[in-house]
């Protein structure tokens, strides 16, 4: 039985020039728990996110992903900087969703989906392409299939996008504000997804301004604000009842 | 649906304005392009019959199939060096990009005519090219002019010259590309070879297509300076004929004449490979030649197509 902790985060800095964007976070995220990030924009979040698969370098504290360090190798007391072959090896095991969907424009749905398996884990067209059918119609584009983006609405294309990221069949999947972009509407169907990636036991981190999704399907809530975790600890505690001045203000005007 | 629709009201029908300035404008700038056309084709002097013989001769379709050869190879050269230079000039490693800087600078702030001649002349500073491993005895060489004959002269002068111009146009286009497609490439666990190629590169391909377009049909014309290297192109063999019957004007309409085709093919050709690499970021393909003159002929009276009718050129959720 594996007891790791998916996420393990210990006093985490990151800085961009003189702005301390991280002010040493620290937290954990277990296997198939969903934590919800919340808190002001600029306070560190996507930076957060971002670090865990190595899209940004830390600048001190550590970071381990399922027990093995992010961007480096630990050989006695010494730092190893990975090479990029093993930094891109394990980001292909983590997914990521952004608020901008970033589907490529130039494929089709289904190559969206493929594209990564095929060229990166050197999967047959046949086994890539029957697993991207099959996710395609888990997130509900059954028919859509050879659409381009641009032919899609930007809840089908965030809906592409999830299906694009669990084709590399990740253990950790890590949502950027995937709903802030969308029209109000079309937020449902990208929530639905995302609860029944929960149900099925994924891991995930979730930055979000959807309060009622932390609410309703997060293990745990974290609230951050300044570069550091201001609160953290159940949802429904968090929410209904903050104990931080600070976290209150937030929630008396997104709620 | 329920609810009783109100009848939808007849369209408009009304007198259209007269476009009086149209007509006039129309008609005098015709009047001029006439005039001027008729001054040329009835010049005293100019034998139509001389051009007319000429431009079917045997000499002159050889020279066609130079320049073509010619243009074909320096943009192969120019595009493949002009891609891996780009590329090297977006490196991380500042070694590599700065040799990248150097060479466009060198290659971009020199004219492509001294290079032909430079290339042409290497032999006399440099008669012999040879490659070898240093610190041993491994050693071949040649002589120079056997190795640079005109043509490859010619070739290694617009083609080394086209790569720096190229550098810029394919860099512009990988910069073109939006950030997150190369973040969400990486996030897949791409490395940064494969979403070059996969990922920046095709969609940096729409911006890189219009300008090698006409790249290649400038590098059509620019051919012609491979007279210079006595290399048997369209516009050298015009000239070697002209030279022995005197008919220089003739022979360089001959030359004009074939020069014009050719880029005219050329330019429909852009247009429709331009179409093959805007998919899927229009939404309605740009109209082929021939719909837009139909759809010209219909709208030469009608006001301007209101801006629905054009092609939404913008990705959808912006």
């Amino acid at each position: 039985m594996n007891t790791n902790p998916m996420v393990k985060a210990e006093a985490v800095h990151k800085s961009f020039g003189r702005l301390e964007v991280l002010q040493g976070i620290d937290l954990e995220v277990q296997p198939k728990e969903v934590m919800c990030m919340i808190g002001p924009s600029g306070s560190g979040k996507s930076t957060f996110l971002r670090c865990i698969n190595h899209l940004e370098k830390i600048d001190a504290g550590r970071l381990s992903v399922d027990g093995e360090l992010v961007g480096y190798r630990e050989r006695g007391d010494r730092l190893y900087e990975l090479p990029d072959s093993e930094v891109c090896k394990k980001r292909s095991e983590i997914g990521m969703v952004f608020q901008r969907f970033n589907l490529f424009p130039h494929m089709t749905a289904l190559d969206n989906v493929t594209e990564a398996p095929m060229r990166v884990k050197r999967e047959s067209r046949a086994v890539a392409g029957e697993r991207a059918r099959r996710l395609l119609e888990r997130v509900g584009l059954a028919e859509k299939v050879n659409a381009y983006p641009n032919q899609l609405s930007g809840g089908q294309q965030q809906r592409v996008a999830i299906a694009r990221a669990l084709a590399m069949q990740p253990k950790l999947m890590l949502f950027d504000e995937p709903t802030s972009a969308l029209d109000p509407e079309l937020v449902g169907d990208v929530l639905d997804v995302m609860r029944g990636l929960a149900n099925d036991g994924m891991t995930m981190v979730v930055v979000t301004h959807e309060m009622g999704f932390a609410r309703e399907v997060g293990d745990s809530l974290v609230f951050m604000d300044g570069g550091v975790i201001v609160e953290a600890g159940n949802p429904r505690d968090v929410l209904s009842n903050p104990q931080h001045e600070r976290t209150r203000s937030f929630l008396s005007k997104v709620l | 649906m329920a609810e009783a629709l109100r009848p939808r009201p007849a369209a408009i029908k009304a007198v259209p304005v007269r476009h009086t300035g149209r007509w006039v404008a129309a008609v005098v700038v015709l009047a001029i392009a006439a005039e001027v056309v008729y001054t040329f084709v009835t010049a005293p002097d100019l034998h139509w019959d001389v051009v007319r013989h000429f431009l079917s001769q045997r000499l002159i379709l050889q020279g066609i199939v130079t320049t073509l050869e010619l243009t074909v190879l320096a943009m192969l050269i120019g595009i493949a060096l002009g891609v891996v230079l780009a590329v090297m000039r977006l490196s991380p490693n500042p070694v590599v990009s700065a040799v990248s800087w150097f060479y466009i600078w060198f290659f971009r702030g020199t004219p492509v005519l001294v290079q032909i001649f430079f290339w042409f002349n290497l032999a006399s500073v440099l008669p012999y090219i040879g490659l070898g491993i240093p610190f041993t005895t491994i050693h071949w060489q040649a002589p120079t002019n056997s190795l640079i004959a005109p043509f490859l002269a010619a070739t290694l002068g617009l083609g080394l010259n086209e790569a720096a111009y190229m550098a810029e146009i394919v860099r512009a286009g990988i910069i073109s590309v939006e950030h997150g497609q190369s973040e969400a490439a990486q996030a897949l666990g791409m490395t940064r070879m494969l979403l070059m190629r996969r990922i920046v590169l095709p969609q940096a391909m729409r911006v890189i297509i219009p300008p090698t377009g006409n790249e290649t049909i400038s590098m059509l014309k620019t051919s012609s300076l491979a007279f210079v290297a006595s290399v048997p192109e369209l516009f050298t063999r015009s000239q070697q004929i002209a030279s022995a019957n005197f008919r220089v004007i003739e022979l360089a309409i001959v030359a004009s004449i074939w020069y014009l085709a050719m880029t005219s093919i050329l330019t429909v050709g852009q247009f429709y490979v331009e179409r093959y690499f805007g998919r899927g970021t229009q939404r309605g393909l740009p109209l082929t030649p021939i719909q837009r003159f139909r759809r010209m002929l219909v709208t030469f009276h009608a006001p301007p197509p209101a801006p629905a009718e054009l092609p939404v050129l913008l990705p959808r959720g912006h």
